[in-house]
């Protein structure tokens, strides 16, 4: 197609939401499911290994109508390891 | 004969169930096929008005299931096309009038007379909607370029996938040409995109729909119609046919113009 000139107006804010909503249908997780889900992930991972809880991102990918959910976890770098506990 | 049933359905209801189960079935007849179309919807019958055949009715679904007529009997057939027929719904009952077994029962012994059965569904997921999918061998989605239309779609087509009636097919009806040019409007490849499933129809917004239904002709019957060309295209890729999808610009504009210069009588 030449040229979309008004491309960035209501539709596309309406395929932004749903992309979200979709996911959260399709895979019956609310929103505020992830954040528990993304504490509990760092929670467990970093008894074993330290983690930079800042960077940690957890997000519900689509691939074609599958879902699939991704983790990047950095770990700490080993000149600023710190012991928990 | 084996015939196909096709179910068409949506989730969220007025995207235009009825007048795609209309036309296509009018649109497979016109291709001389053997067509039933049935009326799924107890208690809310409209695919008989669409089709201009509400005064016709003598018996309906529910007296076939309950045995106060034989099935020949219930089936109106539609004089304008050589072989189109009507099983209408029941209007004084309700979903539970039937099973999703009734309807397998049905749709078996019509596949032994006809090439094609398409169910017009309820809307909603409930009762009535597991009748409608329940003897479909084929299931068509249609939404609307809205984000109701689409959500709801998104969850009927994983209900299809669960009942392991899928890959369902979508039809996007009711494409507003000039909201999608100016970006008001989610475009067929958007839509596409976040559902996922193969598409089997794009139904540009045409005023000829309600003109048709106001008279009970199926818009499909008519010409001249950018709608009735466009669910024509159905019947022909249902019915196995490989025709390219019709590309919308609005014929005002400046690249409505230019195609029409291009393409002329294009479509």
């Amino acid at each position: 197609m030449v040229g979309h000139p008004g491309k960035r107006n209501s539709a596309s804010a309406a395929k932004d939401r749903l992309k979200l909503v979709l996911i959260h249908d399709r895979t019956n997780l609310p929103p505020g499911v992830m954040d528990d889900l993304r504490d509990e992930l760092i929670e467990v991972i970093s008894r074993h290994i330290d983690v930079d809880r800042d960077q940690v991102s957890i997000e519900i990918a689509q691939d074609g109508r599958d879902s699939r959910l991704l983790a990047d976890i950095p770990l700490q770098s080993s000149g600023t390891r710190r012991r928990h506990r | 004969m084996t015939g196909k049933v096709i179910t068409i359905t949506s989730g969220k209801g007025g995207v235009g169930k009825t007048t795609a189960t209309a036309n296509i079935s009018a649109g497979l007849a016109a291709l001389n096929h053997k067509v039933v179309c049935i009326d799924a919807d107890i208690g809310l019958r409209n695919l008989d008005v669409i089709l201009g055949l509400e005064n016709r009715i003598v018996y309906d679904l529910v007296d076939v299931v309950e045995g106060r007529c034989k099935l020949r009997q219930a089936m109106i057939r539609d004089k304008r096309l050589p072989e189109l027929y009507l099983i209408p719904a029941a209007q004084t009952r309700d979903k539970s009038a039937l099973s999703p077994s009734d309807m397998i029962k049905v749709a078996n012994e019509l596949k032994k007379e006809m090439d094609y059965i398409v169910i017009d569904s309820p809307a909603g997921i409930e009762r009535g909607f597991r009748n409608a999918i329940a003897p479909a061998d084929e299931v068509v989605i249609i939404t609307n370029p809205e984000v109701s239309a689409v959500r709801d779609a998104d969850r009927i087509i994983g209900l299809v996938e669960a009942e392991e009636k899928g890959p369902a097919k979508l039809i996007i009806n009711r494409i507003n040409v000039d909201m999608v040019e100016s970006g008001d409007m989610l475009d067929s490849e958007d839509v596409l995109e976040l559902l996922a499933i193969k598409l089997i129809g794009l139904v540009p917004e045409d005023q000829n729909v309600i003109v048709s239904s106001n008279r009970g002709v199926p818009i499909v019957m008519e010409n001249n119609s950018k709608a009735g060309k466009a669910f024509q295209n159905i019947a022909k890729r249902i019915a196995g046919e490989n025709v390219p999808f019709m590309e919308f610009n609005s014929d005002s504009g400046f690249l409505g113009k230019i195609s029409k210069m291009i393409r002329p009588g294009g479509n």
